[in-house]
């Protein structure tokens, strides 16, 4: 290790530092207290990640609004987070009288297990993945899904009508959604011909001269990659997309009976979810773990992918300080007759990309297209639909 | 084309964002308890009974009416008239209220107690730190409580209080006047009386039409 050089040193530190710790314990214990310290770093960053994320977004989006945000507690308020973690972790926790109080209780817990469970296949620096397996993607949309079910759960065992509408929309939302995130990843699957993450990092972790070969940065990638955008923010439940938990027509939606420590879980798994969804979203198309120009290659690998994964949740930000709040069937409209036949067409753009071998000719033609068809439909969306100021029939 | 309003707005709130660092006048809210911003000369809050001179109790200028406690909405005005008189403003002899309690719990705003009142003895007040941890009788404010200088008044409402204070100058003066014209009237009617009978109604009808 001495020889190696420094930034070598920095980029594998963690994997040193795993290794050094089961150095200690016998060969045959070595491989699992390896997967255990690797699942306990897991458990720890993401959480402080969330615990950090919640503070600066409300900064943010004070800010945005020209506020100045939470600045009382700690140093400019950043020691918010435990004053809200202690606040939740004494309050009252209430159940209702008619929950079913099982399915109650599971619910926020199968929704921080799975979305946890993401993490395992995400590559978060170079040889930094928990699970190298050969069908990452697949298994990180099949825990996605099943944030649905923990989803249903809560809305379903809480029996109030707040909590069955806010489910019942998001399990629309998301089914609705899950297929142009699927269908937009799927490019990616096509070009790099593998479903291992950590494949297609080191796919796109070559560069032309200085400038990287991410997928973003191509016609079929740039489509993808917002259609994917998109999609995840409605699978996170995120502003614009914030229907299931809509504050002002639902109380809170699936969680309105959840309190103290469950309404945190809930909360947790929102941000975690935001996290890994983001991790894969810079994975599949901003390279994940590589780094922008050649010549930072010496920062280590597991700087770029947090930057890129709190660049996205600063995007999710701004987003939320920026949008309001769809309603039901603009909602349902959009995944269905934007988003999803937009992927369609993005998925025969690519096999042309894939199969125009080289040259400029590709870039034209899949630029053309795309650009043209999402021209067109938006024109043909937005025909004979008068935007501007809302005018009142009855109320004024 | 579609997505332009989205790059718009996010423009919108980027430049807020980083507006928001470098000038200070962007930011539209103050940090509270520390900094304040001076209440709207217009404002109101809560009632509150003026007093004029040093002394409040002596000062008050309600004579315990009634007309804001029967006038109030909510009935949050609880008036108890005293058994005996004190000299108001003009000098002459009225009741006053051996209690005047609000409870602004139960008080909207409303200033109704304001217009209704003929002797500009209760007036808004600006105050609205009035949280207690007491949720009875912390809420409840006596007349005790309630009193502020006319000074205060001035402070707070400086254009209405002038109003007031001129208005209430006239009608002293004029009361004034009045007993002046009296006196003079009850003056001649005795020197009248001394010297020359015949004189003496003519000299009194202005006076007697003026009461």
């Amino acid at each position: 290790m001495a020889a190696a050089p420094i930034s070598v040193t920095l980029d594998q530190v963690f994997i040193v530092l795993r290794d050094w710790l089961t150095h200690f314990l016998p060969a045959a214990l070595q491989p699992f207290a390896a997967v255990v310290l690797e699942v306990v770093a897991i458990v720890c960053v993401f959480p402080g990640l969330f615990a950090l994320t919640t503070v600066f977004e409300r900064k943010g989006l004070g800010r945005m609004q020209n506020r100045l945000g939470p600045n009382r507690v700690g140093p400019f308020g950043f020691f918010q987070p435990i004053a809200d973690g202690i606040k939740s972790l004494t309050k009252e926790d209430i159940v209702p009288l008619n929950a079913d109080a099982v399915v109650h209780f599971l619910a926020p817990l199968v929704l921080v297990v799975a979305v946890f469970m993401g993490f395992a296949v995400l590559p978060m620096g170079r040889n930094m993945v928990l699970v190298d397996m050969d069908a990452g993607l697949l298994f990180f949309f099949a825990m996605g899904a099943s944030t649905e079910l923990s989803i249903f759960m809560a809305g379903w065992s809480s029996r109030n009508k707040y909590s069955i509408l806010g489910a019942m929309r998001a399990i629309a939302q998301m089914i609705s959604y899950e297929v142009p995130l699927l269908l937009s990843s799927v490019t990616v699957v096509m070009i790099a011909g593998s479903l291992s993450l950590t494949k297609i990092v080191e796919a796109q972790n070559q560069y032309t001269g200085i400038f990287p070969h991410w997928y973003v940065f191509t016609p079929w990638g740039l489509a993808s990659f917002v259609m994917f955008a998109i999609a995840a923010t409605a699978e996170t439940n995120r502003t614009p997309f914030d229907l299931p938990e809509g504050e002002s027509e639902l109380v809170a939606g699936y969680f309105t009976e959840y309190s103290g420590f469950k309404f945190a879980l809930f909360f947790l798994g929102e941000y975690l979810g935001m996290f890994s969804i983001s991790g894969l979203g810079a994975t599949l198309f901003w390279g994940g773990w590589s780094a922008p120009l050649s010549i930072l290659s010496w920062v280590p690998s597991w700087i770029w992918f947090f930057s890129k994964d709190m660049a996205a949740i600063f995007v999710f930000i701004w987003l939320r300080g920026t949008l309001p709040r769809l309603r039901q069937d603009q909602l349902m409209n959009f995944a269905w007759k934007f988003v999803l036949p937009f992927t369609l067409l993005n998925l025969v753009v690519t096999a042309l990309w894939r199969f125009m071998e080289g040259g400029w000719l590709r870039w034209v033609v899949c630029t053309a297209i795309l650009a043209g068809a999402y021209v067109l439909m938006g024109r043909t969306g937005m025909h004979r639909k008068h935007f501007g100021p809302r005018s009142y029939r009855y109320a004024e | 084309m579609l997505g332009e309003g989205i790059v718009k707005g996010m423009l919108e709130t980027a430049k807020n964002f980083a507006g928001s660092f470098v000038s200070e006048e962007r930011l539209t809210t103050v940090e509270y308890p520390e900094q304040r911003i001076p209440t709207a000369e217009d404002a109101r809050v809560f009632p509150f009974l003026v007093y004029d001179g040093p002394d409040w109790e002596a000062g008050l200028r309600c004579v315990a009416c009634q007309i804001c406690e029967k006038g109030c909405p909510p009935k949050c005005i609880y008036i108890e008239k005293s058994k005996d008189k004190k000299p108001d403003y003009v000098g002459k002899m009225q009741i006053y209220p051996a209690r005047f309690d609000i409870d602004v719990s139960v008080c909207m705003s409303c200033q109704i107690c304001v217009e209704v009142c003929p002797f500009e003895a209760i007036k808004m007040n600006t105050e609205f730190e009035l949280a207690t941890g007491d949720r009875f009788g912390g809420l409840l404010l006596d007349r005790h409580k309630l009193a502020r200088s006319n000074e205060y008044y001035h402070s707070i409402h400086p254009t209405e209080a002038a109003e007031v204070d001129a208005r209430l100058a006239e009608e002293k003066a004029k009361v004034e006047a009045k007993a002046k014209a009296a006196a003079e009237a009850a003056a001649a009617k005795a020197a009248a009386a001394a010297a020359a009978k015949p004189e003496a109604p003519k000299s009194e009808s202005p006076a007697a039409g003026g009461d």
